[in-house]
């Protein structure tokens, strides 16, 4: 993987089931982990807070807090989208927020944080997809893999809904297939 | 590098937006403008954005499309609850003692926040001493928002968000309904100003004892975001009171000084006594 040397970002994305495996990954990543990284997660528009914040933040070992809207990006971050927003990355080193309608009956959106991150990022990005039961996340990843960058998603045969990973794969042939813990193990060597 | 030009496009065509039409859009957010741009690009079927800047100068019907497009939002009456709940317990008793009111909503889109604030404000019996300006540069959303007509399914929500907020009333009482829409009642528009204003080239046009402006900054980058919110400061009276959307903070804004954090959580800031 001499070519991953220069990873600068992650984005990950999941859907129904992709608690479990996220914790398996963040928990991996080391105090020194130089990324930032990026989460978008399908959760209830209802949630004033995202409170998967909390159950990640007892789970690992870098910063991670809920995005906020123009927030500068720091290195070795874990920047959580908030429910009911699209979280989107600029290319001044910002974060941004929408209030856009859903994608794919989602917002936040994993194609709309991909989508920015790979004009932001270009090959130093690698995206990340995990269980979830809609195809959000495939354009996204292939704008990655277009600009550059690297896809890997969770393997769709022991994901607990493998319609997400099948449409990332379908979308991106070349990406790579993992468990959550073959995942953390490619993120932890970037 | 397809990337450098498709950025030199989006720069080309938005500075044409402003040169030949005055919209400023140049200091948006970039990564939400670009997305827009791509998805209008595939709608009207041009192949790059260089085919759809010629498409704009040369075609007199592609421009209200484009403006429409990048300014169209969707709200819902009452969207977060909470937040009117918060201005109905502790922003009420302070307008209360004021002889009259100015409320100011600054990107009132399609109305549905004029209207809850105008409901909330009959609620509370402050609607008689109240002047509302409601803003936006989209001319559609002003449009719809002076009809006031809503798709019948979107009432079940905004009658839940209604009665969250502490309402004191059944939100039927305020709409009629034929052929699958509510019409909301003429009588809440007879104390507002529907009017074109925008917070990117226009200026201070009153003194406000309230400014509701959500989900419209994040649309913006720092500095227009800075210059907006030094414009709200400038706008309100001495106390006056500003309303953000949920994840709109001054947290990362030059003017955060100039306003206290007046209901934690909620967003509602009161300008500072300086």
């Amino acid at each position: 993987m001499t070519t991953t040397a220069h990873i600068k970002a992650v984005v990950m994305g999941g859907s129904a089931g992709s608690i479990a495996s996220l914790i398996t990954i963040v928990r991996e990543l080391p105090a020194a982990f130089e990324p930032s990284v990026f989460l978008t997660v399908h959760v209830p528009p209802s949630e004033k807070r995202n409170v998967l914040v909390d159950v990640l933040r007892s789970h690992c070992d870098i910063a991670i807090g809920e995005a906020e809207d123009k927030q500068p990006i720091q290195p070795g971050t874990l920047y959580v989208a908030p429910s009911d927003y699209h979280l989107l990355v600029e290319s001044s080193g910002v974060l941004s927020l929408s209030s856009d309608e859903p994608v794919l009956f989602s917002r936040p959106s994993i194609d709309v944080l991909f989508e920015s991150a790979a004009d932001a990022y270009g090959e130093a990005l690698v995206g990340i997809v995990l269980s979830g039961a809609s195809s959000d996340g495939a354009h996204g990843s292939r704008a990655i893999q277009d600009a550059g960058g690297a896809v890997m998603v969770e393997d769709p045969l022991s994901a607990y809904a493998s319609v997400m990973p099948l449409a990332t794969l379908n979308a991106c042939p070349g990406a790579r297939v993992g468990s959550p813990g073959q995942i953390a193990t490619y993120l932890k060597h970037l | 590098m397809t990337d450098k030009i498709e950025e030199l496009e989006i720069t080309l065509l938005l500075e044409a937006l402003y040169q030949r039409f005055h919209y400023d859009f140049r200091s948006y957010s970039k990564a939400s403008i670009k997305r827009r741009l791509r998805q209008l690009r595939e709608r009207l079927g041009y192949r790059n954005f260089s085919a759809m800047l010629e498409g704009l100068l040369h075609d007199a019907a592609i421009f209200p499309q484009v403006i429409s497009y990048l300014t169209v939002q969707v709200s819902e009456m009452f969207r977060d609850p909470s937040y009117f709940r918060a201005l109905r317990e502790h922003v009420v008793p302070h307008l209360r003692t004021y002889p009259s009111l100015k409320v100011w909503i600054a990107g009132c889109s399609s109305g549905e926040e004029f209207y809850s604030l105008a409901i909330l404000f009959r609620e509370e019996g402050l609607e008689q001493k109240t002047m509302f300006y409601a803003t936006d540069i989209n001319p559609g959303a002003l449009e719809a928002a002076s009809a006031g007509v809503y798709n019948l399914d979107r009432i079940r929500g905004f009658t839940e968000n209604h009665q969250q907020s502490g309402g004191r009333s059944s939100l039927s009482d305020y709409y009629t309904t034929a052929y699958g829409k509510a019409s909301f009642d003429r009588t809440l528009r007879d104390r507002v100003v529907f009017s074109d204003h925008s917070l990117v080239t226009d200026a201070v046009f009153g003194e406000m004892h309230l400014i509701s402006c959500r989900n419209v900054l994040i649309y913006f980058d720092s500095a227009l975001q800075d210059r907006t919110l030094k414009l709200f400061s400038d706008s309100l009276i001495r106390k006056g009171f500003l309303g953000l959307g949920s994840k709109e903070s001054l947290r990362f804004s030059s003017e955060s000084g100039s306003f206290l954090d007046y209901v934690q959580g909620e967003r509602i800031y009161q300008k500072r006594d300086l």
